[in-house]
């Protein structure tokens, strides 16, 4: 079920041929006086699940925030399905759904649905469209015996399914799901996971999808592994434990995050030394890790 | 099909304004109150000044034009506040959806409220309680509707500055109480302190109140009258066009 065999594949066929659905480029995010995002670097190879893992707080969410162009104060560079993110163009193409569900309490499961997708395809001529959109959503997260529920007397995992069936209106090329099965039970996961890997496969999306439980890692095509906004990892969930030689991605990253405290704890005093002298400080264990420097699978 | 939004679509505006509608058909309870309370004021008011009916037409003829601005102020604050708490703000702006559609359409909604609203507490005022007013009550209706408006705008205006419902509703005595006391309902507007004075000549419920007092004493439309819209409208529009800088698409 998670393990679609295609991993090695993927990662050599995904850079070369399409642009990335997402490339980053020294990017650098400030929220008041503090650097929530420092200099990541990192593609979103495009039809694929790229997990987004790492603990809570880790910048996570700002990075999707980044991404769909909600979030202010974006330093280097964001280009999203070829253009900057945020770009208005880009607004049709892009599924974002928040962590806390975002949708009205006061609307039924359709009427929330009818709305958003007027938004997307407003006008009497595409009153068709909008009825099969709105159809097809609620069928995607299996909602569709609560469809004239109000949204605000569902439990807390359907109303979270309400919300990821807005960003399924209109067929996006870029899903941006910030922990969409947090709290959900565990038939409901995997429900939700085959739909991820449907809507890839089938819809040819991109998805970029966030977790802080590591198992569900094991089911995205390509991880990339946060720690306190700089990404620490980026690759196959295969080749990552491949690296680290353990058996499951939550090893992994625990090795990972081992590896680069005591890399910062043997270099605490220099780089701090480093960063007086205003000069860019070394971090190799830190830089995002190219599948090309690995092993070949 | 997928294209960028234009600023302004007439059928995105329109699904705002009708889903802010199905959301207030929800909770009858809020609608009740915003259709009855101001009835029930105005009744109340007719009986105070039971023995002084001139004051009545004076006093209730400028309040029917103070209650819908009132009451759109609080409901347009609070329903703009849950919609950026709610996260649906945000989410609607990553939509191809125009700031003004989300504004027009809130707007409308309201707007096409105030009208039942204003209709009623007008029709009950003129026709069972006796208001006398020289104008005509379509007129009196039309203002109604304008303030109603003004109030949805400086209500839309607000809901950027409170993080809480309670600040929310703390603005209320903020932004219109002060309004309230300086528009010539308590006292005629030259007899106030100069500075007050001065101050009560920017502040656009003063022109809402003073219109109400030219149609109750006038049987035709007067310049003075029209002038008074005109700057209640103008008002609006700034404050519409304000709110509208306040919605930001990127938000730290």
């Amino acid at each position: 079920m998670m393990n679609y065999g295609r991993a090695p594949a993927g990662t050599a066929s995904a850079a070369p041929t399409a642009p990335a659905a997402v490339r980053a480029r020294a990017l650098t995010v400030v929220r008041g006086h503090r650097t929530v995002l420092d200099d990541l670097t990192f593609d979103v190879p495009h039809g694929r699940i790229t997990g987004l893992l790492g603990p809570s707080g880790c910048g996570k969410s700002t990075l999707m925030r980044a991404v769909v162009g909600t979030q202010a104060k974006v330093g280097g560079t964001l280009d999203v399905l070829g253009r900057p993110a945020g770009h208005a163009r880009l607004r049709p193409r892009i599924g974002y759904v928040t962590q806390a569900p975002s949708v009205y309490g006061d609307l039924t499961v359709r009427q929330n649905l009818d709305y958003f997708a007027a938004v997307l395809h407003p006008g009497r001529a595409a009153r068709a469209t909008r009825r099969e959109q709105v159809r097809r959503a609620i069928e995607d997260v299996a909602l569709t015996r609560h469809a004239d529920a109000l949204a605000g007397n569902l439990s807390g995992g359907q109303r979270s399914r309400v919300s990821l069936a807005v960003a399924l209106l209109g067929t996006p090329e870029l899903l941006v799901l910030d922990e969409p099965t947090v709290g959900l039970d565990p038939v409901l996961r995997r429900d939700l996971w085959q739909l991820f890997h449907r809507l890839a496969a089938e819809r040819g999306a991109t998805l970029l999808v966030s977790s802080h439980v590591m198992d569900e890692a094991e089911r995205c095509d390509r991880l990339l592994l946060m720690r306190e906004g700089r990404i620490l990892a980026e690759d196959t969930p295969d080749a990552l434990r491949t690296r680290t030689r353990t058996a499951t991605v939550e090893k992994a990253f625990l090795h990972l995050v081992d590896e680069a405290a005591a890399a910062e704890r043997a270099g605490t005093r220099t780089a701090a030394e480093e960063r007086a002298a205003t000069d860019a400080p070394a971090r190799p264990e830190e830089r995002p890790v190219r599948p090309s420097e690995e092993h070949p699978a | 099909m997928t294209t960028a939004a234009p600023p302004f679509s007439g059928a995105r505006t329109l699904a705002t304004a009708a889903r802010v509608l199905r959301q207030l058909r929800h909770d009858p309870r809020t609608i009740a109150l915003m259709l009855v309370v101001p009835c029930v004021m105005i009744a109340l008011l007719r009986y105070v000044f039971d023995a002084r009916p001139r004051t009545f037409d004076s006093v209730g003829a400028s309040l029917l034009g103070v209650f819908p601005m009132i009451t759109m102020f609080l409901v347009t604050s609070i329903a703009t506040l849950r919609e950026r708490t709610s996260g649906t703000l945000e989410r609607l702006l990553a939509m191809p959806l125009g700031k003004a559609d989300l504004l027009g359409g809130y707007a409308l909604a309201f707007g096409a409220l105030a009208i039942v609203q204003s209709a009623l507490a007008t029709a009950l005022s003129v026709w069972l309680l006796d208001l006398d007013i020289s104008g005509s009550p379509w007129l009196l209706l039309l203002v109604a509707v304008l303030d109603a408006l003004l109030g949805t705008a400086l209500g839309l205006l607000v809901s950027a500055f409170a993080s809480s419902e309670f600040q929310a509703v703390q603005f209320m005595p903020a932004i219109l109480m002060p309004q309230l006391l300086l528009c010539g309902l308590f006292t005629p507007r030259d007899t106030m302190q100069p500075a007050l004075r001065t101050l009560s000549d920017i502040l656009p419920m003063s022109y809402a109140v003073d219109s109400m007092t030219e149609l109750q004493t006038h049987p035709a439309l007067t310049t003075v009258f029209l002038r008074d819209i005109t700057i209640v409208t103008a008002c609006t529009l700034g404050i519409l066009a304000l709110s509208t800088t306040t919605l930001r698409r990127r938000t730290p």
